[in-house]
């Protein structure tokens, strides 16, 4: 069968299985609209929280990121990862414990105040929408290059069957659907990822292959080490970022990942409070299973790249390794890639051959996207691989843009209509503007896909650093200062976003170069600076205002003990 | 439960935690970032250990962290007889 051919049966497969579930998962009511109904098994819900987490950034774009800048992209790692510990041990028990729907309804609730409430729907709306651009223009790059669709159309075909199972099945819906989608990506990244291993090292584990000795008797790293330096290149296991820049970037992400409200609000579906530290558990193990092996591919695709272009002694132009192959030697996926814009060749000393490095000589431009979804193709695996990856991207974008439209329509609908505006609506009525709400939101997400803003790239660093700077410490205070109070939580909440608001415009968009950077942190470590001023503001200002009534000091002392956590109550 | 009892439970939980979170900081921000340069002078299975701890080994501690606290946690709300 042609690889078209099988693209089509496993794209399309997939998406068969994707409406098969959400047809036998509708939802009847808000309750299993927003949180399943409360009844999600552990096991299931980590799967949920996994697929829910992992978006085409972690299928599609984080090897590439290792793979082109090495050791620095460790903050990546640790910190999408290590998020999860945060979460497991500082939120999802007692958030699950307070049993309600939404973080803006924690937020509301547990500062007595609409004004922290409308805060925490604002970051959630921002934070949401910001991601979700990404994910709608990764279906869109996939299917334009597997289905030979363009990108707008490809964009289409996503919305329309997250249309069907979000609006249809909520919660419910999403978190089986979530279930299979996450099967199907971490096939599609183990299957390809095992046999690059095995073909580059001989070893069945990505995750220990990046060590493991090749037939000149370095190992993989060292290889690629001695490749890079050769070339021009950064050593690929030195780190060209500063240890205090490394350090805030890896702290923003970490509690980034922690306040992202998309995940939190996984943790609301499971019926115990030892249920939601259970599936975080299971949520990082089938999370981990996918970032561990990231390195492996990063690291083979990285020698693969360089020995296809620049050839070994076997292949290059001139008999001498690394020193480039004919443009008309290299194998068929060059020009296939070429033709999506992914890779440029542009032949300086027009002698015919490609070479790439970090000199003037280079004439190669290589867009680090294309490290997973060109390495099978580079490697030579099967067509069928190919065609699995192609659905492995599809799921991990579709699975991710779900979770977050539902946030999106679930703050709209409930924590907007219902909390703020007009608390007398039925619970039909509330319903249908989550419904009617998740329709906008895939239409403006839709829009964002096929006109995509050029600064898709930058603002994640602004959903990260949003996420830190305020939804998580303003949760952490709530459950585990009693003392923390409106006046607190609110100045805190806008200390950090301002700050941190203030420094990505300003070095993101306004041209803010890297000397005027403090203490050299990065736009995307500042998150973590924004959440220590929300600490330290919101601590000052609540020591000097009148404690909470004494209703809410029992709630803190209530969601501290995990028995007596009900199925999630609307009010 | 008396509140004795209750303050009691919210105390050892906090040490459970602060332990792990403890551990949760040497192994990503001490071995990955703050120490990373002095513990790639190790080789460890063909890994520079910092590098290893940076991009691997913290993951794997991660993992472990969550479900050693998930049954610390488990065993400490029987103690108190406030598990579900």
């Amino acid at each position: 069968m042609s690889l078209d051919a099988l693209t089509f049966l496993f794209v399309g497969g997939s998406f068969a299985l994707y409406i098969g579930i959400a047809i036998w998962a509708r939802a009847g009511s808000t309750k299993e609209f927003y949180v399943a109904g409360g009844g999600v098994p552990p096991v299931a819900n980590g799967m949920a929280t996994a697929a829910d987490w992992m978006s085409a950034a972690s299928f599609i774009s984080l090897a590439g990121i290792v793979s082109f800048i090495g050791r620095d992209a460790s903050a990546y790692l640790m910190g999408w990862t290590g998020g999860y510990v945060l979460l497991a041990m500082l939120l999802a028990p007692y958030l699950r414990k307070f049993g309600k729907f939404t973080v803006p309804d924690f937020i509301g609730d547990r500062y007595y105040s609409n004004t922290a409430r409308t805060i925490a729907v604002i970051c959630t709306i921002i934070i949401s929408f910001t991601y979700v651009a990404g994910q709608m223009r990764g279906v869109g790059i996939v299917f334009s290059r597997y289905l030979h669709v363009d990108i707008n159309t490809g964009v289409i075909i996503g919305m329309a069957i997250v249309f069907f199972y979000a609006v249809l099945g909520g919660m419910k819906g999403i978190t089986y659907t979530q279930v299979a989608q996450y099967c199907v990506l971490i096939l599609a990244f183990m299957v390809p990822a095992i046999f690059l291993s095995v073909q580059v090292t001989g070893h069945f584990l990505p995750q220990t292959a990046l060590g493991a000795t090749l037939e000149s008797g370095q190992s993989v790293l060292a290889t690629l080490d001695a490749l890079s330096v050769e070339l021009g290149f950064a050593q690929y296991t030195a780190g060209s970022k500063t240890t205090v820049d490394l350090f805030f970037m890896t702290a923003a992400l970490m509690c980034g990942t922690a306040g992202l409200p998309h995940v939190i609000v996984r943790f609301f579906t499971v019926p115990r409070v030892k249920d939601a530290r259970i599936s975080a558990g299971w949520a990082l193990i089938f999370i981990a299973i996918l970032y561990t092996s990231v390195p492996g591919v990063a690291g083979f695709g990285r020698v693969n790249l360089i020995q296809t272009v620049n050839g070994t002694a076997e292949t290059a132009a001139s008999g001498v390794a690394n020193t480039g192959v004919k443009y008309e030697d290299i194998p068929e996926w060059f020009a296939r890639w070429e033709n999506t814009g992914l890779i440029k060749w542009e032949d300086k000393n027009n002698d015919g051959v490609v070479f790439y490095s970090k000199t003037d000589a280079n004439e190669l431009t290589v867009n680090r996207d294309i490290m997973v979804l060109a390495n099978p193709e580079i490697a030579q695996l099967p067509a069928w691989v190919i065609a699995l990856v192609a659905a492995g991207a599809v799921a991990a974008a579709l699975s991710t843009a779900a979770g977050l439209l539902l946030v999106i329509s679930t703050s709209i609908s409930h924590d907007l209509m219902k909390k703020t505006i007009n608390p007398n609506i039925t619970d039909k009525q509330e319903l249908l503007y989550a419904r009617g709400a998740a329709v906008v939101a895939i239409l403006v997400a839709g829009y964002f896909g096929v006109n995509p803003p050029g600064f898709v790239a930058q603002v994640v660093a602004l959903a990260f650093g949003l996420a830190a700077c305020s939804v998580f410490p303003a949760i952490l205070m709530g459950i585990f200062s009693k003392r923390m109070n409106t006046q607190g939580a609110v100045a805190g909440m806008v200390v950090g976003i301002v700050s941190t608001m203030a420094y990505i415009v300003y070095f993101k968009f306004m041209g803010g170069t890297k000397d005027e950077m403090w203490f050299g942190i990065s736009p995307e470590g500042f998150g973590t600076v924004g959440m220590i001023l929300n600490f330290v503001v919101a601590k000052v200002v609540s020591s000097m205002t009148a404690e909470p009534p004494a209703e809410i000091q029992q709630i803190v002392e209530d969601i501290r003990i995990p028995r007596g956590a009900g199925a999630a109550q609307s009010h | 439960m008396t509140k004795e009892n209750a303050q009691a439970y919210w105390g050892e939980n906090l040490r459970i935690i602060i332990t792990y979170m403890a551990i949760w900081f040497v192994v990503s921000f001490g071995c990955g970032v703050l120490f990373v340069d002095a513990l790639d002078q190790i080789q460890f299975f063909g890994f520079p250990l910092g590098f290893w701890f940076a991009q691997q080994g913290s993951i794997f501690v991660f993992v472990a962290l969550i479900w050693a606290y998930v049954s610390s946690m488990n065993k400490l709300d029987e103690k108190y007889d406030v598990h579900e």
